[in-house]
């Protein structure tokens, strides 16, 4: 249990680090390309959690796609409004 | 692992009389009885969505003189729309014959949550409560898409309390949609292996896909819809900087995929009628089962069609077009497959099946209309006329709801016990088919030449046609209401039916008529392909 | 694992009960992330559309309040996850205390988060409360409106998890609900608890970072 403990330490500790990376790259010159970094980070902090947290490295591959689907599939929702919008030659 | 033990005489006993106080039946997790629940339900809405239909067909038999005023007219027909949609179609054949028999089919005691289960009916109830609200009080004329910024800004109406209504009841769909992907991943009996499935569990597995998706995106657009009116905030306000048309992305986005959460079902259903019509083993399974999957997901990638002509990017709107030509492709398999399958068949005209032909015909008339829509260019003419009423009416009308009496008629012995008239049955099915042309088909005509949708007062060249639809209408009423008569004199005076009447392939036919509470005698294993002919035992348990 | 686990009667074996209950609370937590995510997709698409009035909205929101309570809701995670794994091993004290911590830090998050939104009410940003800020005009109010609409969603989902916190760690103290036999009940409370932390995750830079 020991083991397991210190990896839940060593999770929490690096989702402290990645906040403070996205806090820095917001204050950071970085210009347009920053909120693509910060989404990024987002998903990494997330990544960390349902991995480890949400225990989703001892589930079996059909479990792992069900955790999983729905953020794909919201990347349609998003994709496509984002063709419409980019491509609509007028600003809403 | 030791000897399975055999049921108690108590557990041999149907369904039907375990129990028999109210709170038996409104407490129980039993998914045959919640699914009678739903059965009621649904068709209570179903009239309630019928009689703004008469209102509404009556309404347009003369075209200037009406009973009812504009505003009426425009409550009535969005009243029509999200009663017919939300409280009828997309519950129908899945929380009633989905509950009912997935368990059966795969050999399972019941789903796999059957609390969820019952929540689920709750939670339809209250969605149906604020619907009757909104009936009573005055309803709404938004239509049952909600535009904005009519529906934020501008429409007198209780538009909150009918956007409380459907985001109630979306709940009920994702927790019945929940409860069926888990139980036929988790609960199959041993042997029963995907490829053994009947079509009618995978098309509710990619329908329940849908409901999981889809619906929330529903919910969250609805409560933005709420919050803009409610504290005036101006979301999808042009003012404000805000865009009608991303109202119109997320409300689509899970609209459009309802309508298939609308008819996949319907399809699962018709290919075991078809199947079991022609005592043969449906052709092209695994084609028909990997169209259903592709159906749900292509489904996700078409919702722009409904918006070609609101001011969405012209390259959207190519690439929207072309996607919904490509989700056809799946459909019109499925069309091939089941009239492979009845090619050289034992065909049996019995009422089940002349609804599953019926579906077959009209679903396919609606899908050509809906290739014509899909193409850009013819749909910038026929957008909001009646070519488009006509078309989701084929499909939703013609196709669903004929599924849905086709289930109704087949497994109306097993659901209940008893066999019902055959003869009023054909007579039925036949008046339905008929009515049902007489009234959509000059809806085609209508909207081909120009006749707008959602308007009472048109030129009068129109009025042929919109008097024949309304005569076909009549026709089409009493098709719908000669079942109740006959289904429900059935219970009373009909023959007991044994465990299988039809004579046909499926694990729920291997178990008494009505099952007993825990749907198997003894806790099946499956050695049987799906529709597998011929069926050794006829009329035994 | 357990040998005392109660079995529905739909199921065969304890695994194939914990396995439906995994995957069910999976498919849940996906339909909370379409419905987050439909809003925050909607943020995204306006962000993108105006730029400098979502900038320009995000510089008045209390960016450090944000990261603190970032920070708190990350440590009340593991404070959750240290729970399970004591739910798992039949540490029954472990799970009462870190239940309780996680609590107490859930509870920190909507304290500042009510400091926040009375600020927010002060400074006239809430719609209509209080003299309007002259922020509140065009699509910089509509960013502050859509930000209310998600952190308000969000604290209803977190004070939901509290209660379901409250719950268990009190099931578990009165010995109602046994560890490790039941652990279950932790694993399925701690999942949807690591879920409304992710949604903060997303909302916090969406928001708060996009002071540009």
């Amino acid at each position: 249990m020991g083991r397991e403990a210190r990896l839940l330490v060593a999770v929490w500790v690096a989702l402290l680090a990645l906040l403070a990376s996205t806090v820095a790259v917001t204050f950071a010159p970085f210009g347009p390309i920053k909120p693509v970094i910060n989404l990024l980070i987002a998903a990494a902090k997330a990544g960390l959690i349902v991995w480890v947290y949400m225990h989703l490295r001892e589930q079996r591959g059909l479990n792992r796609i069900a955790a999983l689907a729905a953020a794909a599939w919201l990347m349609i929702l998003v994709t496509m409004t984002l063709i419409d919008i980019t491509t609509r030659g007028w600003r809403i | 692992m030791t000897a399975v033990p055999l049921l108690t005489p108590e557990e041999r006993v149907s369904y039907l009389a375990a129990g028999s106080t109210l709170r038996s039946w409104l407490l129980s997790t039993d998914h045959k009885r919640i699914a009678i629940l739903y059965l009621i339900s649904i068709t209570s809405f179903f009239f309630v969505g019928g009689v703004a239909a008469t209102l509404m067909r009556l309404d347009l038999v003369s075209p200037d003189h009406h009973f009812m005023t504009n505003e009426g007219y425009n409550r009535t027909f969005s009243l029509h729309g999200i009663v017919m949609v939300w409280f009828f179609l997309i519950p129908s054949i899945p929380s009633t014959f989905g509950n009912f028999l997935i368990p059966l089919m795969i050999g399972a005691k019941d789903l796999a949550f059957p609390r969820l289960n019952l929540l689920s009916w709750y939670i339809y109830v209250l969605g149906g409560c604020f619907t009757v609200y909104v009936l009573i009080a005055g309803g709404v004329d938004t239509g049952w898409t909600f535009y904005t910024p009519l529906s934020t800004m501008f429409a007198n109406g209780h538009v909150l309390a009918a956007v409380a209504a459907v985001f109630v009841v979306g709940f009920s769909s994702i927790l019945t949609g929940l409860n069926f992907i888990v139980t036929i991943h988790k609960l199959r009996a041993p042997g029963m292996t995907w490829g053994r499935l009947p079509i009618f569990v995978w098309s509710h597995y990619a329908t329940s896909l849908i409901l999981v998706l889809a619906t929330p995106v529903l919910a969250v657009t609805l409560l933005l819809l709420a919050a803009e009116r409610l504290f005036h905030i101006g979301i999808f306000d042009p003012a404000l900087g805000g865009d009608p048309l991303l109202f119109q992305h997320m409300f689509w986005f899970y609209s459009h995929p309802a309508v298939y959460i609308m008819v996949l079902p319907a399809m699962g259903v018709v290919s075991d009628l078809v199947s079991a019509s022609a005592h043969k083993r449906l052709f092209g399974y695994w084609f028909v089962a990997a169209a259903s999957l592709a159906i749900a997901a292509i489904g996700f990638l078409v919702w722009g069609h409904h918006m070609f002509v609101s001011g969405q990017s012209r390259y959207a709107s190519v690439i929207f077009s072309f996607l919904s030509l490509v989700v056809a492709v799946p459909s019109a398999v499925k069309v091939y497959n089941w009239t492979a399958t009845l090619y050289k068949g034992d065909i049996s005209l019995d009422p089940p099946f002349l609804f599953a032909m019926g579906f077959v015909g009209l679903f396919t008339i609606g899908g050509l209309s809906g290739l014509m829509l899909a193409l850009l260019a013819v749909d910038v003419h026929v957008h909001d006329t009646y070519f488009v009423i006509a078309h989701f009416h084929y499909i939703m009308v013609g196709g669903t709801v004929s599924a849905f009496f086709g289930a109704l008629h087949f497994w109306w012995p097993k659901i209940t016990g008893r066999l019902y008239n055959l003869t009023w049955g054909r007579i039925g099915a036949a008046l339905i088919f008929f009515g049902f042309n007489f009234t959509f088909f000059p809806q085609y005509i209508l909207g081909y030449l120009g006749m707008p949708r959602r308007y009472h007062i048109y030129p009068p060249q129109f009025q042929i046609y919109h008097v024949l639809s309304s005569a076909g209408a009549s026709i089409l009423a009493v098709g719908y209401l000669l079942p109740f008569i006959y289904l429900i004199y059935s219970l009373r005076h009909g023959k007991p039916a044994g465990p299988n009447p039809w004579g046909v392939a499926g694990l729920e036919w291997t178990t008494p008529s009505p099952p007993p509470r825990r749907n198997f005698l003894k806790p099946p294993v499956v050695t049987r392909e799906a529709y597998q002919y011929p069926v050794e035992t006829l009329g035994d348990g | 694992m357990a040998d005392h686990v109660t079995l529905a009667e739909q199921y065969a074996e304890p695994r194939q009960q914990r396995e439906a209950a995994f995957m069910g609370m999976y498919v849940f937590l996906g339909t909370e992330t379409m419905l987050f995510g439909g809003l925050l997709a909607l943020v995204m698409a306006y962000r993108f559309a105006h730029p400098v009035a979502s900038a320009d909205a995000a510089r008045h929101m209390r960016i450090w309040i944000a990261t603190a309570n970032t920070a708190i809701l990350l440590t009340s995670s593991l404070a959750v996850a240290t729970g399970v794994l004591g739910a798992r091993n039949g540490k029954r004290r472990m799970v009462i205390g870190s239940l309780g911590v996680a609590f107490l830090l859930g509870l920190a998050f909507l304290g500042l988060k009510g400091l926040e939104y009375y600020l927010d009410v002060r400074d006239g940003l809430a719609p209509g409360l209080g003299t309007p800020s002259p922020l509140r005009f065009g699509p910089t109010a509509l960013f502050l409106d859509l930000y209310f609409v998600a952190t308000a969603m969000h604290a209803i989902h977190l004070s939901v998890g509290l209660g379901l916190l409250a719950w268990a760690s009190s099931s578990v103290a009165r010995r109602r609900i046994r560890v490790p036999d039941q652990a279950i009940v932790l694993e399925m409370t701690g999942l949807y608890w690591h879920f409304v932390d992710i949604v903060w995750v997303f909302v916090f830079p969406i928001f708060y970072l996009a002071r540009g």
